[in-house]
């Protein structure tokens, strides 16, 4: 705080005004966080590696692990990356650098993106700024640990089954996972390309907004990006009026779900009907009894196929032995953890010769039809609403040696993610002291109604995000 | 839905995966478990159904065919673990 410059409390817009006003410069700034983050990373780990970036006009980002930078290791949590050092910059850094911003880490993830609490990542676990006993979530979970702590006015996280909204959700932060092919995955270390998304996590659905408007758009270099049917919104309204909320009644059924997640839920949307909106119940029968056992056939089927390349001959870490067969078995052994072994191991035999109509056919089939049962329930609805997570942030150590226990964490946030849609998590209460989160998922290419939704909760909740424990 | 050890090690070779004893031992627990878990998508009667492999009903997204420059060679070998000339060095095949 030597600068006077209150990481925990800044928002992006309001950094961006000091820097624009010229209250501050863009170096100030970017060396206030990093006094933030020699004063609290030691004890969150929400940074592999900081960077001393002197280039940027406007103010710094935090960068999950797994996005490509330029000169700067990107391991994506893994050892098998060790010293990796990319020659180019990921589409979505090149798009930060270019909106001025300055880079000043990057943050720790489940390894290759692949968890829900980020214990997985080879680098050690980081912490939940409410409590530091806790998971920030993950695997995102760096990003908001980081955002959460004021290590960084905002950043950018992957989602695959939930890896954006639900640290948010746990660590109190907004965060949004978009439409699936508006954001390019060029340069991003790939998990399960059918699910893999970009996006912003921020204090604030305005910052989120603006984040999302400097990083979305087509990218000639990732072939599954499209353009936005319109442009990003910044939001500004107070009412909701007219708007329709499904709760889909499984969801909302499922015992998983903590008393205390499910009263602040259910009062975030008490207030959305005061704000003008029309809350109803919809229906998403195959979403949540077969979301997540399809979600874990075809992300680990996929991810098999995507961690192929790493074999020791062109990049990372090699272990020395006499053949080429041997060296690649045992530098896969070597380099990749305990999870990223379980889902290669899973997707292969999903994959191999007698199973994969019975697995990963059978499971596309069933994305198939819970990709409909959304479409028609946007039929009735403008969107619909979930908790994020089913729990507050859990102990560090709690589920870690429960890989379905770690699984069910996705429960809510999985079954849109299949659907490609876009879904963004807002902190809408505390329970025992600890933020609980709402999702809103949109069709496709509605991300400015998820925003002017959010941001009327976000004002009419007016919650205080800085952790108790750091005020 | 049990899996066999000798399943989990001919997953393992597929995988090219030198698992140690004791990772096959446990994969061979938890990937049943997990089996057993995702197995109920074949509860469902799904002959009509068509697969989905991608969320969005993209139809052939072209790049212009016009030659762009590759990366330098230096900065393709900067991370190789081991080059020789303009190649990758590895160990011999047999």
């Amino acid at each position: 705080m030597s600068s006077g410059i209150d990481t925990l409390r800044l928002t992006a817009e309001g950094a961006i005004g000091l820097v624009e006003r010229g209250d501050v410069s863009a170096a100030e700034l970017h060396a206030a966080y990093l006094d933030a983050i020699g004063e609290r990373n030691g004890e969150l780990h929400a940074y592999l590696r900081t960077v001393d970036d002197a280039d940027g006009t406007s103010i710094p980002i935090a960068l999950k692990d797994v996005i490509s930078t330029s000169g700067i290791e990107t391991t994506a949590g893994s050892k098998i990356l060790a010293g990796y050092t990319p020659v180019f910059d990921a589409t979505v850094a090149a798009r930060c650098k270019a909106a001025g911003l300055t880079l000043l880490g990057k943050t720790n993830t489940d390894e290759f993106a692949m968890g829900s609490s980020t214990e997985n990542s080879a680098y050690g676990p980081s912490r939940n700024p409410w409590d530091p006993s806790r998971v920030p979530g993950g695997s995102g979970g760096g990003t908001s640990s980081a955002v959460s702590g004021g290590l960084a006015p905002w950043g950018l996280g992957s989602d695959t089954g939930g890896s954006i909204k639900q640290p948010s959700a746990l660590c109190g932060n907004v965060g949004l996972r978009p439409t699936y092919g508006t954001v390019s995955r060029y340069g991003v270390v790939a998990f399960a390309s059918s699910l893999d998304q970009i996006g912003p996590v921020a204090k604030t659905v305005r910052d989120v907004a603006l984040l999302y408007r400097i990083i979305s758009g087509p990218d000639p270099a990732d072939s599954t990006t499209v353009a936005l049917p319109n442009p990003v919104e910044l939001p500004e309204g107070e009412r909701l009026d007219g708007l329709r909320v499904g709760v889909p009644r499984q969801a909302a059924a499922l015992e998983a779900i903590e008393p205390g997640v499910r009263t602040e839920f259910e009062k975030a949307l008490a207030l959305a009907e005061e704000l003008g909106a029309e809350v109803g119940e919809c229906d998403l029968p195959l979403s949540f009894d077969y979301g997540l056992p399809c979600y874990y056939l075809i992300a680990p089927a996929e991810a098999s196929s995507n961690l192929a390349r790493y074999d020791g001959v062109r990049f990372g870490p090699r272990s020395e032995e006499d053949t080429y067969r041997h060296m690649v078995e045992r530098t896969r052994d070597e380099g990749f953890g305990a999870e990223p072994k379980r889902r290669i191991m899973l997707g292969t035999y999903a994959l191999s010769a007698g199973y994969y109509d019975a697995y990963y056919g059978q499971a596309q089939k069933v994305r198939t039809l819970i990709g409909r049962e959304h479409a028609a329930a946007f039929e009735t609805f403008d969107l619909i609403a979930t908790p994020t997570s089913p729990t507050v942030a859990f102990p560090v150590g709690e589920k870690a040696a429960d890989p379905l226990a770690m699984y069910a964490c996705d429960l809510l946030t999985i079954p849109s993610c299949l659907a490609g849609l876009p879904g963004l998590s807002v902190p809408c209460g505390l329970s025992e002291g600890l933020p609980v989160g709402i999702q809103l998922i949109g069709s496709p290419f509605a991300e400015n109604t998820l925003f002017r939704v959010g941001h009327a909760l976000q004002r009419a909740l007016d919650l205080d995000l800085v952790p108790e424990r750091l005020r | 839905m049990a899996i066999s050890r000798d399943q989990v090690l001919h997953v393992a070779k597929l995988a090219r995966l030198d698992l140690r004893d004791d990772e096959v031992e446990r994969l061979t627990e938890e990937l049943g478990a997990i089996l057993d878990a995702v197995s109920k998508v074949a509860e469902l009667d799904l002959a009509d159904v068509p697969p989905t492999s991608h969320p969005l009903a993209l139809v052939n997204s072209w790049a212009d065919d016009e030659p762009h420059a590759s990366l330098p060679l230096e900065d393709v070998f900067a991370n190789a673990p081991a080059r020789e000339g303009d190649l990758f060095r590895v160990p011999p095949t047999a």
